[in-house]
């Protein structure tokens, strides 16, 4: 198969460029980023400065790839991470647009790679449960019902890889937030400090940089985990009744 | 090299807690003066750096990726092994200690599996504390599964997403201490230097992946939680980013590398299809529970599967051992498949391939029923080779997927180099020549959450706190040392990309050094490395330079470790004359085409020491006794 | 961290006061179409209807002092929120498509001005009378109160006037149906067992209060209501 890529290339204190780039003879059955793999080889032999991307697992676990493809945060197929997306579902002979993650809490290290730490620190400020190692009790001191550990499962899903943010037309990160704080809002572990977490990363969120959510849902169309947006609405909750109540 | 594996003495369900009493303690006040460096945030990295931030030492730790969260454990999808015995089905720590050992073909030290299956119920408490949703019963308590082969259901898991979970909650331990300030993260930074002085590692030389400044850091102790080697093969399961740098830094500074022959190959992984392939995906072992492998009875059969009449199919696994059939260990199932393609049976474009067929398990279960238990494996097949797994039956063929080989540690995980500690993949120590399934994310909590932590302290008591200075010439010495290795990089200039020569390299290991073994095929490895070495160094191209973000630099660098490694790889499988676990040499095998150990000769973990640049590495051994577990054959007929 | 921001300071305390006061607006829209809709019942019921308000006197100026007040609030919030969305991406992608938004809630920030706007006439319309297309503003009715079913029959039979009005109805029904949904998800409205319903629950009102809107203009340009 034969494409034309138009990829983002940015330097680090410059500014970006669209660069048009030929991706010839590539197999249907590539994934996406081994089509890059393949250009970035020839680009080398060529004596030029291959494409930086980011990825890792390529498995559609680490969450560490993902550019915005054609407009979709991803591609266009859903459900899956780019990694994941494979070159037959392009046409032969398409012009393939692809840009970085685009947000001002994601600021371009070089060409498609943005700088997530932004998440990090959301987590940072309350992503988790404090319990030294070694103090816990016996795993069935506190049974679980299996609808509460589904559901709690359903959100720790996410992989972190910023596709909420990319897709969201306010650049907003609630998704990925949400998805935290409603893991451990479910779990009875998660109560002594439900409160103090929901305020604490949502103020982590907000400083960070990131747009509003105005519901517009391209959040959950974009995610490769397809986590709802219904936990958009229990981080609101979560967030109001600790402001209310603390 | 001296290998003193402080092994302990007494009754084997006392020796952890016994030898626990008698290390030395750090004062809780001193412990904020001590400093350490932890380079990897895996599960054995990020449970290690949390554990050790909140006994209230100083930690930076230290990773190649963007955030702690995407080291490659999190790709782990069947469970985590532990002792609970919550099925009240005959299991007890004993009994996982016991299948460990077997499992590792006799090959791992008796008091090291002991101490693992201990803490194995820990593991599972700390992690359903800090939120981990493993699967569940409907009444409410965790629920099991079996797995590889064992008898008893002793399997934790979060759907077919383990790792990641068990992850996620050693990284939100691990950001709760970011928030204390008791750690300090170092993203997109790879270690390229271990320092050592007068024989004690003192701190690290690091290169920042996004301004390339190299960097020295000096620190108490040094731990690697660097994970396994599998990527000297470039197609292997592991992560494209996964490279055996700082293991290889630190054995070529004094720590011995111990077992580097052995490596497994998962049989359950979906075929190569191009050239242009990065890497290989693994299908979770738990598919074998209900699918079954056959090829076709006749060579360069190449009608579709669906039009092979049922007796002309060949179910090897089920003929040849008919206890076990389709569910025989990951070594056995991987050597039957290469076996069947080697003669000419295998499907596919490439003919490396066999069927995993669902057809009897769909009308037995229903597709619903199928989809159940396999549901995302299936979905996820399907988006790879776009291929419907319910009607057609998947091709799968071995790729390499762990590494039981790594740097020799003795009881307190500590290496031949005096406070550098190796835990998880990155060590050699519990899983002999052969892991079982879901016990790879038990060793790598275990060492960080339970054992590391304490056998640290007794280290930094003795050694007191007497950090040396950056300045030191030590430090001089190997800042100047990793610069010059990136010049040179970046100085040859020649026509080759670096992945040209680490496709090369692992299509000359996976031919010769991979599932089966030969001496000649070993031989022919041996005289091959060495001309890649030179090519390598002559013919290399990295554009760009070495101020700047230059993914091409950094897989440079690995790739040279990789080759740098590999000799000392197919050297330990050539001096290892026996078949056991995943490493089987062909003239050593039963009348039945079985793995033969010799436990006469090999009963020993055997320790490569660097010699210097030009000369042989040295291989020492270390005797193995086994007192509770008395090797006998494996037999899975 | 900040941990001083206050919970206004955040954008999920701006998008409750947007709630709240949007909900506010929304109980004035319900009550005043239906009030409206009292044209289907004749003269007499809309007129009475009309006196009986104005004769309200101090209630009638508390609550259009309270309705001025959210929508202040209203616009300050949209106007804090959009900004900080806008800020929050400085680089455009060069394409970008969507999959799930929907028109209402891409035009909410159009749709607010272009309402305000609308009401701003609505108000020089029907309530003083200076855009009133009858020659001489109102007509007194022949006991000297007014007439308001004629003027709203007279105001209608000016196309124009009612081109605005269908317009600015479609366009209110949009920015209803997306903020009404938006609301129920920013304060936290949400179980699974009627998570489903909340969509079409702002579907049924924004339809209802855009039909009721559109129903008056074209009964009068259609000749189905007349002037008496």
């Amino acid at each position: 198969m034969n494409f034309t890529l138009k990829v983002w290339r940015q330097k680090p204190g410059e500014k970006g460029k669209l660069v048009t780039y030929d991706s010839k003879d590539i197999s249907a059955d590539a994934s996406f980023l081994e089509m890059l793999d393949v250009v970035n080889e020839r680009l080398i032999e060529a004596g030029q400065t291959p494409i930086a991307f980011d990825h890792d697992c390529r498995e559609g676990i680490c969450g560490m790839c993902g550019c915005v493809v054609n407009g979709f945060a991803h591609g266009h197929q859903s459900g899956t991470t780019l990694c994941q997306l494979h070159m037959r579902e392009f046409k032969d002979g398409s012009v393939i647009y692809i840009e970085p993650w685009r947000s001002k809490a994601f600021p371009v290290i070089a060409d498609l790679i943005v700088d997530r730490s932004a998440f990090d620190a959301i987590i940072t400020a309350g992503g988790y449960i404090s319990i030294r190692t070694g103090s816990a009790p016996d795993g069935n001191a506190i049974p679980i019902s299996k609808d509460v550990a589904d559901a709690a499962m359903d959100v720790a899903e996410c992989i972190g890889c910023g596709a909420c943010v990319a897709a969201c037309p306010n650049a907003s990160a609630m998704l990925f937030t949400s998805a935290k704080i409603s893991q451990l809002a479910l779990l009875p572990q998660g109560q002594p400090e439900r409160m103090t977490r929901a305020q604490r990363m949502v103020r982590a969120m907000e400083d960070a940089g990131f747009g509003a959510c105005t519901n517009h849902g391209e959040c959950e169309a974009a995610c490769p985990k397809e986590i709802s947006m219904n936990n958009i609405a229990r981080l609101n909750r979560e967030f109001i009744g600790a402001s209310v109540k603390k | 090299m001296k290998l003193d594996s402080k092994t302990p003495d007494g009754p084997i369900e006392k020796r952890w807690d016994d030898y626990k009493f008698r290390l030395k303690l750090v004062n809780p006040a001193n412990k904020r003066k001590f400093k350490i460096i932890v380079v990897g945030s895996g599960l054995a990295g990020a449970s290690a750096s949390a554990t050790l931030a909140e006994l209230g030492y100083n930690v930076d730790c230290f990773f190649y990726q963007d955030s702690p969260r995407r080291a490659h454990s999190i790709a782990a999808q069947g469970g985590i092994n532990a002792a609970k015995n919550y099925q009240s089905d005959g299991d007890s720590i004993h009994r996982l200690f016991y299948d460990t050992v077997k499992g590792g073909d006799y090959r791992a030290r008796e008091s090291n599996v002991y101490r693992l299956a201990q803490v194995s119920n820990n593991i599972i408490d700390q992690c359903v504390a800090q939120g981990v949703p493993f699967a569940r019963e409907y009444g409410g308590n965790l629920a099991n599964r079996s797995f590889g082969g064992a008898q008893v259901s002793r399997t934790f898991y979060a759907r077919g997403q383990t790792g990641q979970q068990l992850l996620l909650g050693a990284y939100s331990a691990l950001m709760a201490q970011v928030n204390a300030k008791k750690v300090q993260l170092h993203r997109r930074t790879e270690m390229l230097e271990l320092v050592v002085a007068e024989g004690r590692a003192r701190g690290i030389v690091t290169r920042n992946m996004v301004t390339g400044q190299i960097e020295s850091h000096a620190a108490d102790a040094v731990v690697l939680a660097t994970g396994g080697y599998g990527n000297v093969f470039y197609l292997s399961t592991n992560a494209k980013g996964c490279n055996v740098t700082a293991a290889y830094r630190a054995y070529k500074k004094g720590a011995g590398f111990a077992n580097p022959c052995y490596t497994q190959i998962h049989p359950t992984c979906i075929p190569v299809h191009g050239e242009y392939q990065s890497k290989l995906t693994l299908m979770s072992e738990s598919l074998r529970n209900d699918g079954r492998i056959w090829v076709p009875k006749n060579k360069g059969d190449a009608r579709v599967p669906t039009q092979i009449p049922e007796n002309e199919r060949d179910y090897y696994l089920e003929r040849r051992y008919p206890s076990f059939g389709n569910l025989v260990p990951r070594d056995v199932a991987s050597r039957a498949a290469k076996k069947v393609c080697d003669e000419g049976r295998g499907v596919g474009s490439t003919g490396l391939g066999v069927y995993l067929d669902f057809s009897d398990a769909v009308s037995r279960l229903g597709k619903d029923g199928v989809r159940e238990r396999y549901g995302n494996l299936f979905h996820m097949y399907e988006k790879i080779t776009a291929e419907n797994p319910y009607k057609v039956p998947m091709r799968i063929f071995p790729a390499v997927h762990y590494t039981m080989g790594g740097l020799w540690v003795d009881y307190n995980l500590m290496t031949t180099i005096d406070g550098c500690f190796a835990i998880g993949e990155a060590n050699f120590s519990d899983h002999g020549a052969n892991r079982l399934g879901a016990s790879a994310l038990m060793q790598g909590l275990a060492d960080g959450y339970f054992i590391l932590p304490y056998t640290i302290g007794d280290y930094l008591a003795t050694v007191g706190n007497n950090p040396l200075s950056r300045d030191d010439k030590h430090f001089v010495k190997s800042v100047e040392d990793a610069n010059g290795k990136v010049s040179t990089l970046l100085g040859i200039k020649g026509e080759r990309t670096p992945d040209s020569f680490h496709r090369e390299l692992g299509k000359l290991l996976w031919d010769n050094c991979g599932m089966a073994r030969s001496d000649e095929s070993l031989k022919s490895a041996l005289a091959r490395i060495p001309q890649i070495k030179d090519e390598f160094w002559q013919n290399l191209k990295v554009p760009g330079n070495g101020r700047e973000l230059n993914q091409t630099l950094e897989m440079a660098g690995r790739v040279a470790d990789f080759i740098d490694f590999s000799e000392i790889l197919v050297k330990d499988a050539l001096a290892r004359t026996e078949s056991c676990g995943g490493h089987f040499r062909v003239e050593s095998q039963t009348d039945e085409n079985e793995a033969k150990r010799d436990d006469a000769q090999f009963s020993h973990a055997a320790v490569w020491e660097y010699k210097g640049e030009g000369s042989a590495p040295e291989r020492h051994v270390e005797p193995l006794s086994f007192e509770y577990c008395k090797p006998s054959q494996r037999s899975y007929k | 961290m900040t941990n001083n921001t206050t919970f206004l300071g955040t954008s999920i305390g701006k998008k409750v006061v947007m709630a709240a006061s949007g909900f506010i607006i929304f109980g004035f829209v319900v009550v005043h179409i239906m009030g409206n809709l009292q044209l289907f019942l004749g003269a007499k019921v809309l007129n009475d209807y009309a006196a009986f308000l104005q004769g309200l006197g101090p209630v009638k100026w508390a609550a259009r002092l309270a309705l001025l007040l959210s929508v202040l609030v209203h616009l300050a919030s949209a106007f804090l929120v959009t900004l900080q969305s806008w800020q929050a991406r400085p680089q455009k992608y060069a394409v970008q498509k969507y999959q799930a938004t929907s028109y209402a809630a891409r035009t909410m920030w159009l749709g607010g001005p272009i309402i305000g706007l609308f009401v701003i006439y609505h108000l020089l319309h029907f309530t003083t009378g200076h855009l009133h297309p009858v020659q001489g503003g109102f007509i007194p009715d022949a006991d000297g109160g007014m007439n308001v079913y004629n003027n709203v029959v007279l105001g209608f039979q000016d196309p124009l006037a009612s081109g605005i009005y269908i317009f600015t109805m479609l366009l209110i029904g949009l920015h209803l149906y997306h903020g009404l949904w938006s609301m129920m998800q920013s304060v936290g409205l949400n179980h699974p067992r009627y998570n489903h319903l909340r969509k079409g629950f702002a579907v049924l009102f924004a339809l209802f209060v855009a039909g009721a809107g559109i129903s008056l203009p074209i009964a009068v340009l259609s000749g189905l209501v007349t002037p008496v």
